[in-house]
C-alpha cells in the first residue's frame, strides 16, 4: 500500500536558464558554427533552451586553445597551485550544490533527492579528492616523475552528466593535463554551469572547453590529431568505433561502457535488504546506470519469498514529477531512449517472460516507465543478454553457487556484480570468481572517488576514480 | 685412420599447443637458413586453425592457472629458469646459428635466465603493489585486487630469445594464458624454449607457441573473439594500424609496439597492461 504524500516540489526559481547558450572554448562563451540544437524537460517535454552546435572547425579552436593552456600555463604549473584551482573548484560546486542539482533534475530528469544526495555531493568530492593528488603524483607509484598526456578529448553520457564531467575532468587536470569535453547533447546544462564555475575559479582560459552537439561534434573530437588521449563513456558500441578511430595512432584510449550485471541473492541473505538493494540496484536513476543490477540472480529456495517481498517494495516506489523530494523514480531521458525500453520489454514479452509492474500512474506529458521486472528469463532472453538501460528487472534463478557464477559471467559485459549473502567465506568466494570490475557485496551501487571504477571485457577499459585512476592521465 | 663421424642426429621443429608438439595441421613448413643463407631446418608454418586451436588450449588452461596460489606461479616461472641454465648451451649454438656473436649469445642466454628469476619473484608481489585498500567516505571495507585478463595474444618480437622471455614471462606471471606467434625469421629457439616450458612444471596450455608467417597469422589472433588482450611488441609498423582495428572487435586491451632495449630492466608496465582491476564493497556493521 502506497502512503498518500502532498506534493513536495523543490523551487527552481534558484537556477536561471538562459534562453540560449554557446560553446565554451578558451575562457569564454563563442558561438558554434553547427545548426543550434534544443535541450527539453524530458518530464513535461518543455524546451528549456537552445544550445550552439559545434562543428569540425569549432572543435579543431577549443582543441588549439586546449594546446594552448597546456604548453604555456597548465602543463608548467607546479602540481601545488594546480590543486589550489581544482580546491576552488569543489568549494563553488558546494557553494552552487543546490542550484546545480534543481539544474540537473531539470534538464535530466532524474529526481531531486538523488541530484542533490548523490550527484553533486560526488561531484564536489571527486573534486576535492583529485585536488589532493595534483602535487602528490611522484607518490601514486608511477615512477618518480610521472608527466602529463597533453591535451584530453572527453565524451560523456547524459546519465549522470555532472558526475561524468568531474569524473573526467578532475583527475585529467589533476595530472596536468587540458581538456575538450562534449556533453551529452539531451543534458548540457550542468556543463555550462560549469564551464562558468571554472570562470569563477579564475581557471586559465582553454584549460577546460566545453564543445556541445552529438554525435558528429563527438567524433570530431576523438578522431582530432591534436588530441593525445580519449576517454568515453557511452554504450559499448560507440566505444568500439572510437577504439578502431584510435588505432594506429598514439592517442592513449580509455573506455567506460555497457553493462548487464548480476545480482546474486543467496538464501542466506537478510531478505529486506537484498530486496533494498535490488531496488536500488535496478531502479536509481530510472535504471539509466551502465552498472545497474539488470540481472537478478535469486537461489531458487527463496526465489518466491523475494519476489513476493520486492513486488511489494515496488508497489511503494513513487515515480512523477523529479523535482518532487518524495520521488523515487524521475522521467527516462528522451524519447530516443523510452522507445529503446519500449521495445526491449515488448521482446521480453514475445519471448516468453512473464512481465509485471506495479500500478502506477505516469504524467500525462514526457517520457515515463513504470518500474517493471520480468520472470522466467532464459538466459538467451534479450532481455537477459542486452543492455536496457531503465527501470527493467530480469529474474533468473539458479541453485548452486557454481550455477550462479557461471550464469553472472555469461556475458560480454563486466563491469560490475552484486552478492548477497550472509557468509563471508561465500562472499570473498564469489567476488574472486565474478568477472566484473566492481564487486558490491550486500550493498549496491555505491561510488567514491578514492573507489577505482570500471570493467572487465566489453565494458571498456582503463579504471576511474582512487590512485589507479590516474594512470590514464599521465605518460607512463 | 681415423674414426668415421657420426651423423648427428636432427630436431624436427614443431609448434607448442596444449602442451603437445604437433605439426601444423596446415601440414606446411617454411625454410628457416643461418645468418650465412645455409639451410638451419624446417619449421612449421601455422594455419588459421593452429590459432584457434592454441587459443583454446590457452582458454582452458587459464582458470587453473590463474587459481595456482602466486607462489605456486612464482616457483614454476622460477623451474622454468632452472631449466634454462641447464641449456644454456645449447640456445647460444642457436642464437649463434641465428647470427649472434660468441659473447653476444652468451650473454643473451644469461641475461633470459636472469628475466625468469626476475619475473619469478613478482608472481606474490603484485598484488601488494597494483592492488589498494581504499580510504571510502562510508563505513565500508573497499579493496581494489589485480587479476589475470585471461588469454593474451603475443606477436613476439625479432629478438628470438630475450626478446622473447621478455614478453612471455610478465604475461603469464600473474595468472594469464598465452598464444605466442614467434619471430618469423628466427623461430627456433622459440621451438626449444617450449621444450623447456613442457619440462618446468607449467601446465600444458599456459603458453602456446606457433612459428610461422606473422602477416598470416597475427590479424586471426587480433580477431580472435576468445582472446582478451594482445601484445604488438613484433608487429610490423605498417600492420598495427590493421591489428588494432581488428582487435577492437571485442575491446582486446593492446599493448603497441614501443622501442625497446629487451637488456634493460623491464619495469612492471608489460606485467600491468595485461591485468584488470577488481574492486570489491563491504558495509561494516554489527
Amino acid at each position: 500500500m502506497a502512503f498518500e504524500y502532498a506534493p513536495a516540489p523543490e523551487s527552481r526559481d534558484i537556477v536561471d536558464i538562459r534562453p540560449s547558450y554557446g560553446l565554451f572554448v578558451g575562457g569564454e562563451f563563442t558561438g558554434g558554427r553547427g545548426e543550434p540544437f534544443k535541450s527539453v524537460n524530458p518530464a513535461n517535454e518543455e524546451t528549456l533552451a537552445e544550445i550552439a552546435r559545434a562543428d569540425a572547425a569549432d572543435v579543431d579552436r577549443a582543441v588549439a586553445a586546449a594546446r594552448a593552456a597546456y604548453d604555456r600555463v597548465w602543463g608548467p604549473m607546479p602540481g601545488r597551485e594546480r590543486a589550489k584551482y581544482l580546491y576552488r573548484i569543489a568549494r563553488l560546486v558546494q557553494e552552487r550544490a543546490r542550484e546545480l542539482a534543481v539544474l540537473e533534475s531539470i534538464d535530466n530528469g532524474k529526481p531531486i533527492r538523488e541530484s542533490r544526495d548523490v550527484d553533486v555531493p560526488l561531484v564536489a568530492a571527486h573534486f576535492f579528492y583529485h585536488a589532493g593528488w595534483a602535487d602528490k603524483l611522484p607518490y601514486a607509484g608511477f615512477g618518480p616523475d610521472p608527466r602529463p598526456v597533453g591535451v584530453a578529448g572527453q565524451v560523456i553520457p547524459w546519465n549522470f552528466p555532472l558526475l561524468m564531467l568531474a569524473w573526467k575532468i578532475a583527475p585529467a587536470l589533476a595530472c596536468g593535463n587540458t581538456v575538450v569535453l562534449k556533453p551529452a547533447e539531451t543534458t548540457p546544462l550542468t556543463a555550462l554551469a560549469f564551464a562558468e564555475i571554472c570562470q569563477q575559479a579564475d581557471l586559465p582560459p582553454g584549460v577546460v572547453n566545453i564543445v556541445t552537439g552529438a554525435g558528429e561534434t563527438g567524433r570530431a573530437l576523438v578522431e582530432h590529431d591534436g588530441v593525445d588521449k580519449v576517454a568515453f563513456t557511452g554504450s559499448t558500441e560507440v566505444g568500439k568505433l572510437i577504439a578502431r578511430a584510435a588505432a594506429g595512432t598514439r592517442k592513449r584510449l580509455t573506455l567506460e561502457l555497457g553493462g548487464k550485471a548480476a545480482n546474486v541473492v543467496f538464501d542466506d541473505a537478510p531478505l529486506d535488504q537484498a530486496v533494498e538493494g535490488v531496488v536500488n540496484g535496478i531502479f536509481f536513476n530510472q535504471g539509466h546506470v551502465c552498472c545497474a543490477g539488470s540481472r537478478l540472480l535469486v537461489q531458487e529456495s527463496v526465489a518466491d519469498a523475494l519476489l513476493e517481498r520486492l513486488k511489494a517494495r515496488m508497489a511503494t516506489l513513487r515515480v512523477g514529477d523529479p523535482l518532487d523530494k518524495n520521488t523515487d523514480v524521475g522521467a527516462i531521458n528522451s524519447a530516443a531512449q523510452l522507445d529503446k525500453i519500449r521495445m526491449l520489454s515488448e521482446a521480453g514479452e514475445a519471448e516468453g517472460a512473464g512481465r509485471w509492474s506495479p500500478p502506477c500512474e505516469l504524467p500525462q506529458r514526457g517520457f515515463w516507465f513504470a518500474p517493471t521486472l520480468f520472470t522466467g528469463v532464459a538466459q538467451s532472453h534479450r532481455i537477459a543478454r542486452e543492455e536496457i538501460f531503465g527501470p527493467v528487472l530480469s529474474v533468473l534463478t539458479f541453485r548452486t553457487p557454481a550455477e550462479a557464477v557461471e550464469k553472472a559471467n555469461n556475458t560480454p559485459y563486466g563491469l560490475s556484480a552484486g552478492v548477497w549473502t550472509e557468509k563471508g567465506s561465500r562472499v570473498l568466494w564469489m567476488a574472486e570468481r565474478l568477472r566484473a570490475g566492481v564487486v558490491w557485496a550486500n550493498t549496491f551501487n555505491k561510488f567514491d572517488p578514492a573507489s577505482p571504477f570500471g570493467g572487465y571485457k566489453e565494458s571498456g577499459f582503463g579504471r576511474e576514480g582512487g590512485r589507479h585512476g590516474l594512470e590514464a592521465y599521465l605518460n607512463v | 685412420m681415423s674414426e668415421r663421424a657420426r651423423l648427428g642426429v636432427r630436431k624436427t621443429y614443431k609448434l607448442f599447443i596444449g602442451g603437445a608438439f604437433p605439426r601444423s595441421e596446415s601440414g606446411r613448413s617454411y625454410v628457416v637458413n643461418d645468418a650465412k643463407g645455409r639451410f638451419l631446418a624446417n619449421a612449421s608454418r601455422a594455419s588459421r586453425k593452429d590459432v584457434r586451436d592454441a587459443v583454446a588450449a590457452a582458454r582452458k588452461a587459464s582458470g587453473g592457472w590463474a587459481a595456482r596460489t602466486p607462489y605456486n606461479r612464482g616457483q614454476i616461472l622460477y623451474r622454468v629458469a632452472e631449466m634454462l641454465e641447464g641449456r644454456r648451451a645449447q640456445f647460444a649454438d642457436e642464437l649463434r646459428a641465428a647470427g649472434a656473436g660468441k659473447n653476444a649469445a652468451a650473454s643473451e642466454v644469461d641475461e633470459a635466465i636472469d628475466r625468469w628469476v626476475w619475473y619469478a619473484g613478482w608472481a606474490d608481489k603484485l598484488g601488494a603493489v597494483a592492488g589498494s585498500a581504499n580510504p571510502v567516505s562510508g563505513p565500508f571495507f573497499n579493496f581494489s585486487t589485480p587479476e589475470p585478463t585471461g588469454v593474451v595474444g603475443i606477436v613476439a618480437p625479432d629478438s628470438p630469445l630475450l626478446g622473447l622471455v621478455s614478453v612471455v614471462a610478465p604475461a603469464i606471471v600473474s595468472g594469464n594464458a598465452a598464444v605466442v606467434v614467434a619471430s618469423e625469421p628466427a623461430p627456433l629457439p622459440a621451438v626449444t624454449l617450449a621444450e623447456v616450458l613442457a619440462t618446468s612444471d607449467l601446465p600444458g596450455g599456459v603458453v602456446n607457441l606457433l612459428t610461422g608467417r606473422r602477416g598470416e597469422l597475427a590479424p586471426w589472433l587480433a580477431s580472435h573473439m576468445d582472446v582478451d588482450a594482445i601484445d604488438l611488441a613484433g608487429a610490423s609498423p605498417d600492420a598495427v594500424r590493421e591489428l588494432e582495428e581488428a582487435a577492437a572487435g571485442n575491446l582486446k586491451r593492446v599493448l603497441r609496439p614501443s622501442r625497446q632495449d629487451w637488456s634493460a630492466e623491464p619495469g612492471t608496465a608489460r606485467m600491468t597492461a595485461f591485468l584488470e582491476t577488481k574492486t570489491v564493497w563491504h558495509p561494516v556493521g554489527v
